[in-house]
């Protein structure tokens, strides 16, 4: 329980439907106020976790996780940032930390499932697999972030808001009478505070690589202070003038080169993946069609699928697709069903 | 559920006698003590035997009792106080444990921020401050000298009559917080040989939100709270009278049933945790055995996230702690058993168990009956990032 509105009304609904509910939350970062950190799961979240499941009767914990959220997921963020890839924290945080510590936590305390507040929808085939679906709401649709679950992981999971809509959502909390209905939505990455990632990996790295902004030609046009400024696709910050404008293309942590061209170049069609999970299946021989998604609040696109060596798997758009960003998901369905994804090269 | 309460050393619950006595007053009895007229003297004659009441459990004579609004606020007006009071004469030195509750500690941090000069006593294993490392800490500028008379963690009670002496010698202040041993073990300002004692009142079955310092008489303490002229100066504000005359009845009940309450709550305490140590493999006591308040005793759980097991034992029905009460309801590391030179195994896995007056022997029996299982079962679900000893 974050303390938001998704997974107060996910308890909420449990607790109503009357299962034998715990709320637990997590302690992510420092509480003492010295330092200002993310804009969720504050304190003041906790509390407001904390109101909810007192006004609805069902015990309440605050897990303090502090170390293990620094050392998976926000040691993996800054990694990816001075290895000049683009990292997705919640992805990392729901399989490192949701469906692993807090499963195990649950497990302990006799709890035979865990819900969270997400936006997906998790079934059960007649043949005994889990299945990962999209949300009913699309716009607010989780799955992205959930493609690394394990089999074992979803069959403990619940999502009880997994099939409705954000609006639903609210309206729900507003019957049960939840002070947190009209809460404003979290940030998509909460521990970054003020949205400053660079000050946040620069105090945290040993060091990051500065190196030379060159074109696709391999001509110098600047100097930058570090990768870790840098993503695929971006356009803004580049210090660069130029009279069309200019994209990141590529990111070269060992050399500091970044690369920038049109917004025609950025376009691809073929790419890789590495620590595939195939959710439901063994990886089937050969190519199977897909949407694939590339990105959180982004439309799949259609294209094919196939295994390759050592848990990597290699994707093809029917056409091609701006910004394939290395350290973000690549995430193929079959319509809303989650077939599998990886994590882009 | 049949809830068991064993956590004594965060609150008590009040006694019915307190209860009917804070009642009665908010009921009957509207004055303000400052008030001349025959309502502020009701209330004035209240204050009065309360104060007594509360000068009888420690020893003391009632004029130099302060009512101040609990622990941490005496801890405060005493440290504060006298820092104030000191600083012109250029002695600008701290002494303290480190295992003083959070009260002292983060005042400390405080003054040391104002240009105060710090020291923080570590203890060994067993808990309990030595002599010797006072007196190498103490100096010839060292203004006040703060050791808590019983830690809240792991009970140990401290040297205080030795420590007050060798601050004496070294014209320091000596300050101790009893709110750990107050109604638990006899208290004699005198025989201490301290200058200033705090005390809290949730804490001996009396009301939360009020306490008391006691300050030598003559003792220089400039005020941290201005305003009045309520508790001669020292603390300014409109008292709490039905907190005080709840606090008053409870010190005269805890002076009462001192003895015979130590005494029955030590055996249970002593049989929960000889029987833990013994049924539990992995488990281990912190701190001494003695001296120890009665009702308290730290363990720790090899294996086994303190969390997970206060979680459990509370879905059980029974209440434990980690350690301090921390406001933010989560749980940290604790300082006092980090100070103690202890592994992480120790410090990130105990569990504090402190008992009180409606603890019985079926309360001791359901614990042993139950804890033994949650322990396994947790050490066979859970991957404890710390905890292994392997």
């Amino acid at each position: 329980m974050s303390g938001g509105v998704d997974s107060s009304v996910a308890a909420a609904l449990l607790a109503e439907q009357g299962h034998d509910v715990i709320g637990l939350s997590m302690q992510l970062y420092d509480q003492s106020g010295a330092q200002s950190f993310g804009s969720c799961c504050t304190l003041d979240d906790l509390h407001d976790a904390r109101r909810v499941a007192s006004a609805l009767g069902f015990p309440h914990y605050i897990l303090n996780l502090e170390r293990q959220f620094a050392d998976t997921v926000i040691a993996n963020f800054v990694n990816e940032y001075v290895s000049g890839r683009t990292p997705l924290p919640c992805a990392h945080c729901n399989s490192e930390l949701k469906f692993s510590t807090l499963v195990e936590r649950a497990r302990g305390l006799g709890a035979q499932h865990v819900a969270t507040g997400h936006y997906a929808r998790v079934e059960q085939t007649p043949d005994g697999r889990w299945l990962l679906r999209r949300s009913r709401d699309l716009d607010k649709d989780q799955s992205y972030f959930l493609f690394s679950l394990t089999q074992d992981q979803l069959a403990r999971a619940v999502f009880p808001v997994g099939s409705l809509t954000k609006p639903a959502v609210r309206a729900e909390a507003r019957r049960l009478g939840l002070r947190v209905a009209d809460k404003a939505d979290s940030q998509e990455i909460c521990f970054v505070p003020d949205d400053d990632y660079a000050s946040f990996v620069e105090t945290r790295a040993p060091s990051v690589r500065s190196g030379a902004i060159v074109d696709t030609r391999g001509e110098t046009l600047a100097t930058h202070a570090g990768v870790h400024k840098f993503t695929v696709g971006q356009r803004k910050g580049l210090g660069v003038a130029a009279p069309t404008p200019l994209y990141v293309l590529k990111i070269d942590a060992d050399s500091g080169d970044v690369m920038v061209g049109p917004r025609s170049a950025l376009d691809r069609s073929t790419f890789t993946a590495s620590r595939v999970n195939w959710i439901s299946r063994e990886a089937p021989p050969g190519w199977s069609a897909a949407t694939v998604q590339i990105r959180h609040r982004q439309r799949a696109a259609p294209g094919r699928v196939r295994a390759i060596d050592s848990g990597r798997a290699e994707l093809e758009f029917d056409t091609p697709q701006p910004a394939v960003t290395p350290g973000q998901a690549a995430v193929f369905y079959d319509n809303d069903i989650v077939v599998g994804g990886g994590w882009i090269d | 559920m049949q809830r068991i309460y064993l956590d004594h050393n965060a609150t008590t619950p009040p006694s019915p006698a307190v209860i009917e006595a804070v009642a009665a007053v908010l009921r009957e009895e509207l004055g303000n003590p400052s008030s001349l007229h025959y309502f502020g003297q009701r209330a004035k004659a209240l204050l009065d035997g309360a104060r007594t009441d509360v000068a009888t459990l420690l020893g003391a004579d009632p004029s130099d009792i302060v009512f101040t609004g609990g622990g941490t606020e005496g801890d405060n007006i005493a440290v504060r106080g006298i820092a104030e009071a000191l600083e012109p004469s250029g002695r600008r030195h701290i002494v303290a444990s480190a295992i003083e509750h959070e009260a002292v500690l983060n005042t400390l941090k405080a003054l040391s921020r104002r240009g105060w000069r710090c020291t923080l006593l570590s203890v060994d294993e067993s808990g309990i401050v030595s002599p010797d490392a006072l007196r190498d800490a103490i100096g010839e500028d060292t203004a006040l000298v703060s050791v808590m008379h019983a830690n809240n963690e792991i009970g140990t009670i401290q040297p205080i009559v030795e420590l007050a002496r060798i601050a004496r010698e070294r014209r320091a202040i000596f300050h101790t917080d009893a709110v750990q041993t107050a109604g638990k073990v006899p208290i004699d300002v005198k025989a201490l040989g301290v200058d200033l004692l705090s005390i809290s009142a949730h804490k001996f079955y009396g009301p939360k939100g009020v306490g008391a310092l006691w300050a030598r008489r003559g003792l220089r303490l400039q005020p941290a709270i201005t305003g009045g002229k309520q508790e001669r100066g020292r603390r300014a504000g409109t008292e709490n009278v039905a907190g005080i005359v709840g606090m008053g009845v409870a010190a005269r009940e805890a002076l009462a049933k001192m003895a015979a309450e130590s005494s029955r709550i030590g055996e249970l305490r002593d049989r929960l945790e000889t029987t833990i140590l013994a049924r539990v493999p992995g488990t281990a006591r912190n701190g001494a055995r003695d001296p120890r308040v009665a009702n308290t005793t730290n363990l720790s759980f090899d294996r086994t996230e303190a969390e997970s097991l206060l979680i459990a034992l509370d879905l059980e029905g029974i209440a434990v702690s980690t350690g301090s009460a921390c406001s933010s309801g989560t749980l940290e590391p604790s300082h006092v058993l980090k100070a103690m030179g202890l592994p992480a195994h120790r410090t990130q896995n105990s569990i504090r168990f402190s008992l009180g007056a409606a603890n019985t022997d079926a309360d001791v029996d359901r614990v042993i009956a139950v804890l033994p299982g949650i322990v396994e079962k947790l050490r066979s679900l859970t991957r404890p990032a710390v905890g292994s000893r392997q």
